[in-house]
């Protein structure tokens, strides 16, 4: 039936993704193939192109067009204090341990538009750390990262982060780190005076600090097996021993190559600990 | 149909009594998977699998990411995640948006599992009250599959039914009892 036609648009998917990574050094040929294409397929229509090859002529020739792709491709919506468990889990089961450093550096990879971490950063100030760490936010989408160290989310999502908030055992109200204005939430700066924002990519970049801490989630379903190893193991070498890796609710290490670098500390939440080298 | 590779099943309202009505009666040997989206809560956390292992003799499991697809299990996709099907005949599961509200969405799975399966994939629209599933019930036909959904006059909610009958013309209307019939009788074949 239309087998044939299938089979075109995979070679075409293929060399789109080829092109983006020869040409522009954004790497999408090792993602979960399924999602990949249904996120192309969506901006091909969205931008108005009646093929992938044509898209793919586009972005090759135009570099303004690799933002409003990268939109399609990377753009999560997150929640803050997304699975309060998680971020309950964080504060009395981590957090204990993160006090007996001096300093502390936590990595929020593929941070997108920064719901996860303006969600750390309020924990962290609830908790009396936000002071001695610096956080590093990371993510390949510049455009996210702009949303992210602008703090400004949509009023009429602020509900949902109240309740999460609430339920992850905030010790304080949210609208104490927020001003409400023309429909929108405004974060307080002082959230993100201690934040690096950085474009660094899992799949290309190598390891570039060593954290207490690393949340990544939701980030490694994206990535095929090989590639899941290969951001697993920056995570090992980055970490200190005895560090913390928060994954995503149904990510886990359990078929990962890195798996013996680490011990299941929350399971339930996915946290990991760093072993002993 | 040249014999089936899988089977995907989308419902929303109503869905656990008219999955009742169809999986349990698939017997122990049954040698096609069966890849299942449900529509629930994402607060909710995920007691479909464990409530349907008690009534079926299939293993029912929840789906994790890049597990392989193999008979004799019945998969739930998790709540608050799209379940995707891979070429390579494993699931991965995305945290993309919601497709018509719904996170899992029925379109996504279809969608997914009829580029990977193409003609050799049966899928089933049971019981709704949206529109989800009608977009991908059409893409499991054009890949060459066969396409069911649940009779509306019967249905719980017959939205969603409706709406995969009126978009997809192939899609044959019938009643549970039947459907379950017809996918046991698939897997003696």
């Amino acid at each position: 039936m239309t087998k044939a036609g299938d089979d075109v648009e995979d070679i075409e998917i293929h060399l789109l993704l080829e092109a983006l990574f020869r040409r522009y050094h954004y790497d999408f040929r090792h993602y979960a193939p399924a999602s990949i294409k249904r996120r192309l397929k969506q901006a091909r229509q969205q931008l108005g192109f009646h093929s992938f090859s044509a898209l793919q002529d586009a972005v090759l020739h135009d570099a303004a067009m690799v933002p409003r792709l990268l939109n399609y491709l990377t753009v999560q919506v997150s929640e803050m204090f997304r699975d309060p468990g998680y971020f309950r889990a964080i504060r009395e089961k981590v957090v204990p341990h993160l006090r007996t450093y001096p300093s502390l550096k936590v990595w929020i990879a593929g941070c997108s538009s920064g719901e996860e971490l303006h969600s750390f950063a309020i924990l962290f100030r609830e908790e009396g750390l936000l002071d001695r760490t610096l956080f590093y936010a990371t993510d390949i989408n510049p455009g996210a990262l702009e949303i992210a160290a602008s703090g400004v989310y949509a009023l009429d999502r602020i509900k949902a982060f109240t309740e999460n908030h609430q339920m992850s055992g905030g010790k304080s109200s949210l609208s104490d780190y927020y001003t409400a204005a023309y429909g929108r939430a405004v974060f307080d700066k002082t959230l993100r005076s201690r934040v690096v924002f950085s474009d660094h990519s899992l799949v290309t970049d190598a390891v570039f600090a060593e954290a207490q801490l690393i949340s990544c989630r939701n980030v490694l379903i994206y990535f095929d097996r090989p590639l899941q190893d290969r951001a697993v193991g920056l995570f090992r070498d980055s970490l200190v021993r005895k560090g913390f890796l928060g994954l995503g609710s149904k990510e886990n290490l359990r078929f990962s190559g890195h798996a013996c670098a680490f011990t299941e500390f929350v399971r339930e939440e996915k946290i990991y600990q760093r072993r002993e080298p | 149909m040249s014999g089936a590779a899988a089977i995907v099943i989308g419902a929303s309202a109503g869905a656990i009594q008219a999955l009742s009505r169809i999986l349990p009666a698939l017997p122990a040997a049954y040698p096609i998977p069966v890849l299942v989206v449900v529509h629930i809560p994402p607060d909710r956390s995920d007691l479909l699998a464990p409530l349907f292992q008690a009534r079926c003799r299939l293993v029912v499991k929840e789906a994790e990411d890049k597990e392989p697809i193999l008979p004799g299990f019945v998969y739930f996709g998790p709540s608050d995640y799209h379940l995707l099907v891979e070429a390579d005949r494993t699931m991965s599961l995305s945290a993309d948006e919601p497709v018509l509200y719904s996170r899992p969405s029925i379109d996504v799975l279809f969608e997914s599992a009829a580029d990977a399966y193409g003609a050799s994939l049966v899928g089933v629209i049971l019981t709704g009250a949206n529109e989800d599933g009608a977009a991908g019930l059409r893409a499991v036909a054009a890949a060459g599959g066969v396409a069911l959904a649940e009779d509306p006059v019967a249905a719980f909610a017959p939205a969603m039914p409706s709406a995969a009958l009126e978009l997809c013309a192939e899609a044959q209307s019938m009643s549970l009892d039947a459907i379950a019939a017809y996918l046991v009788g698939l897997g003696t074949s």
